[in-house]
C-alpha cells in the first residue's frame, strides 16, 4: 500500500472541515476523490503533503509505504516521491521561466536535458521552456505540471483538479497521462469535481460531501444506479445528463449528523446522530445506516 | 520602448507646466507683499513715490499676472532662469550651489530608506505574526504618523544638544574658510538630516514590502514550491525576493517626491542650506523667479523618478516586457 490514511480529521480554528476520512492507494491504482467545491478536497491534498496553512490541524494516521509520514519523512520525499500536480497557471511563479521552474530552480545541464526530454514527450517545443507562465495556454500549463511531476520517479501523485477549463479531448489526454503514471507503478490520487471524468479513468471513486466520505466504490459501480448504495451518490448519478438530469433541491450539507440529511427522502432520527458508522457491502464502503451490509471501523 | 518614453515625457512636460502655473498663481495671490516683507514698513514710509514705484517694478507687481507668467516661461524654457530678487544673483547659480548641498543628504536618505525599508519589510513579512514582525510593524506605523519636523527637533535635542554628537545645524563648520572644509566635515553635518529624512520615508516602504511579502508567501506558486520540497530559504531566494523586489523598486522610485517634500521641513529645522530651505526662504520672501525655478526643478526630479520606475518595471517584469505582440 503506497498511501494508507485512517481516521483523518482536519480542522481550522476548531471548525471541522474533514471528518473521519480514510484512503488507501495501492501501487498502480488511480483513485478519484469526487466532491463539490467546499467539500474539503484540496485541504486534504495539502494536508497529506503538509503544505496546508499553519492554522490547519490534521489529526489521524497517515502511512506512506508502510511507514508513518512524519515531518522528517515528508522533507525527504516531497517533490521526489510524492508530487503535486496543481490546478492552474497561478501555481507557477510569474517571474521565472517555465523550464527552470520544472527543473526546480536548477540550471545544471543534466536537469535541463531532462526537462527538454520531458517537454518533448508531452508535445511541447523546447522553446516553451524559455517562456514565462503568462505565455502558456491552459492545456500547455497542465502538461508543464505533468512534466514537472515526472522530473523524478514519483511513487504518489496527487493531482488537484487537473482538468477544469480544458475541452473534453484535452482533459482526457491529461487524465491518460495520470493513467500512464499509475502503470509505471505510482499511486495516483486525482481530486476532481468531474464525476464523468472520474468514471472514465479511475479504479476507485470516493465521494466526499460536507467533509465526510459518503461512499467509496469501484468506478464500475457508477454504470448503474443499483450498484450505488448511498442516497447522495444515487442523487449524483441521477443528476448526470445521460441519467435524466434529476436534481435535488438541497445545496448546503447539514452540519450535524449525515450531511445529506436534508436532501434524503429516507432520513430518520438516527441520521441526526453525529457519528454515523461505515458499512461494507460488496466492494463498496458506505456511510449510511440504511445501506445494509456489515458495519466496519478503521 | 522609445515611443513609450517619448509619450510619457510629453505627458510629464505638460504636467510640469501645470505645476508651474499652479505655483505661479499661488505666489501671485499669496498675502505676502514682497515690498513690505523685503523693504520693511518703516523704510517704505520714508521713501518717495518714485522710489516706491521703482521698487514695485523691480518686484514685478505692476504688470498683469498673465504677461508676467508668459515672460517668465519664455525665458525659463529658453534656459534663462532669471535673477533672484532676494539674492541679486542668477537663479541658476543659487540652485546649482544649493542642490549640490542637498543632493548628498537626499540621495543618502533615499538609498538608506530604500535598503533598510525593503530589508525590514521583507523580514517582517517572512516572520508574520511573530514578535519581530510586531515590533517592526508597530514601529513603522508609529513613525509614519510622526510629523517629520517634530522628529527632526527631537533628534536635534537628543544628539546635538544633550549628547553633543552632531552639530546643531548648517552644512559646514562655522569659522572655517570654504577651502578648508573637508569632506569629513560635510558628511558629519549631513548625517543627522539624512537620517531624519530616511526615517521619514522608511515606514511607507516597510509596510508596503511587508504586505507584498505576505501576499507572495501565501500565493499558489509558493505553495507549489513547498510541494516540490523546496526549503524556506530556496523559496525566498527563488520566488519571494524577485516578486517582492519588483513592486519595491517602483515604490522606491516614487518615494523621491516624499524625500523632496520632507527635505523642506528637515532642512529648515537643521538650518541646512539646501534646496528645501531655499524654497521656504523664496516663498516667504516673495522671490518669484527663485521659487518657480525650485518648483520646476523639483517637479522634474519627481517626474524623472516616476518615469524611471515605469521603464524599470517594463524591463524587469516579463509580463510587461516590450516586444512582439506585447506592445503598449
Amino acid at each position: 500500500m503506497i498511501l494508507d490514511m485512517k481516521q483523518i480529521t482536519i480542522s481550522v480554528n476548531n471548525t471541522i472541515l474533514v471528518e473521519d476520512f480514510f484512503l488507501q492507494i495501492a501501487s498502480g491504482e488511480l483513485v478519484a476523490l469526487v466532491g463539490a467545491s467546499g467539500s474539503g478536497k484540496s485541504i486534504l491534498a495539502h494536508s497529506i503533503m503538509g503544505i496546508a496553512p499553519k492554522n490547519v490541524v490534521c489529526q489521524g494516521e497517515i502511512r506512506y509505504q508502510g511507514e508513518p509520514l512524519t515531518k522528517e519523512k515528508k522533507r525527504d520525499v516531497l517533490g521526489k516521491e510524492i508530487v503535486l500536480v496543481p490546478q492552474n497557471i497561478s501555481y507557477l511563479d510569474p517571474l521565472m521561466k517555465v523550464g527552470r521552474q520544472v527543473a526546480k530552480g536548477k540550471k545544471d545541464k543534466i536537469s535541463m536535458e531532462k526537462v527538454t526530454k520531458l517537454f518533448q514527450k508531452y508535445n511541447m517545443h523546447s522553446s516553451v521552456m524559455q517562456r514565462y507562465p503568462h505565455m502558456l495556454s491552459g492545456g500547455m500549463a497542465r502538461r508543464v505540471f505533468i512534466a514537472s511531476a515526472l522530473m523524478e520517479q514519483p511513487r504518489l501523485v496527487i493531482a488537484d483538479e487537473p482538468t477544469p477549463g480544458l475541452h473534453k479531448e484535452m482533459a482526457q489526454m491529461v487524465v491518460s497521462h495520470f493513467r500512464e503514471m499509475a502503470q509505471m507503478g505510482a499511486g495516483v490520487l486525482m481530486i476532481t469535481h468531474d464525476l464523468e471524468l472520474a468514471m472514465d479513468c479511475a479504479d476507485k471513486i470516493i465521494v466526499l460531501y460536507g467533509g465526510k466520505i459518503m461512499e467509496q466504490t469501484n468506478a464500475k459501480s457508477f454504470q448503474s444506479e443499483n450498484t450505488l448504495y448511498h442516497p447522495y451518490t444515487k442523487a449524483l448519478w441521477k443528476a448526470m445528463p445521460q441519467n435524466g438530469f434529476h436534481t435535488t433541491s438541497v445545496t448546503h450539507p447539514s452540519k450535524t449528523g449525515c450531511p445529506f440529511l436534508k436532501g434524503c427522502t429516507k432520513s430518520k432520527k438516527e441520521c441526526m446522530k453525529n457519528i454515523i458508522p461505515y458499512f461494507q457491502k460488496e466492494n463498496s464502503i458506505i456511510r449510511c445506516i440504511d445501506a445494509g451490509g456489515k458495519e466496519i471501523c478503521f | 520602448m522609445a515611443g513609450y518614453i517619448l509619450k510619457n515625457s510629453i505627458r510629464m512636460f505638460l504636467l510640469i507646466i501645470a505645476v508651474s502655473i499652479a505655483a505661479f498663481l499661488l505666489m501671485t495671490y499669496s498675502p505676502i507683499d514682497p515690498l513690505q516683507t523685503n523693504v520693511g514698513q518703516t523704510a517704505l514710509g520714508i521713501m518717495s513715490q518714485e522710489q516706491i514705484e521703482k521698487l514695485e517694478t523691480y518686484w514685478g507687481s505692476t504688470l498683469p499676472p498673465l504677461t508676467r507668467y508668459i515672460q517668465w516661461a519664455k525665458d525659463f524654457f529658453s534656459g534663462d532662469m532669471g535673477i533672484s530678487l532676494l539674492y541679486r544673483q542668477p537663479v541658476s547659480d543659487i540652485i546649482s550651489q544649493r542642490l549640490s548641498n542637498s543632493i548628498w543628504i537626499l540621495s543618502a536618505a533615499w538609498i538608506l530608506s530604500g535598503v533598510f525599508g525593503i530589508i525590514l519589510g521583507m523580514l517582517a513579512g517572512i516572520k508574520e505574526g511573530t514578535l519581530l514582525d510586531h515590533i517592526i510593524k508597530s514601529t513603522a506605523i508609529l513613525f509614519s504618523s510622526t510629523p517629520i519636523f517634530w522628529f527632526a527637533l527631537l533628534m536635534l535635542m537628543l544628539f546635538s544638544v544633550w549628547l553633543k554628537w552632531f552639530p546643531i545645524g548648517l552644512s559646514v563648520p562655522i569659522g572655517v574658510t570654504a577651502e578648508n572644509v573637508t569632506i569629513t566635515d560635510r558628511i558629519y553635518h549631513g548625517i543627522l538630516p539624512s537620517f531624519v529624512l530616511s526615517i521619514a520615508a522608511m515606514p511607507n516602504i516597510i509596510l508596503h514590502t511587508r504586505e507584498k511579502m505576505i501576499t507572495v508567501l501565501e500565493s499558489d506558486y509558493v505553495l507549489f514550491a513547498k510541494a516540490m520540497g523546496k526549503s524556506n530559504q530556496q523559496i525566498f531566494i527563488q520566488h519571494g525576493m524577485r516578486n517582492v523586489l519588483l513592486p519595491a523598486i517602483t515604490l522606491q522610485c516614487a518615494s523621491i517626491s516624499e524625500i523632496f517634500g520632507g527635505s523642506i521641513l528637515a532642512e529648515q529645522v537643521f538650518s541646512y542650506p539646501g534646496l528645501g530651505q531655499m524654497a521656504v526662504t523664496a516663498g516667504l520672501g516673495g522671490d518669484m523667479p527663485l521659487l518657480m525655478a525650485i518648483v520646476v526643478i523639483t517637479a522634474c526630479f519627481v517626474c524623472a523618478g516616476n518615469l524611471l520606475a515605469d521603464v524599470l518595471h517594463h524591463i524587469i517584469d516579463p509580463r510587461m516586457r516590450f516586444g512582439k505582440g506585447n506592445k503598449i
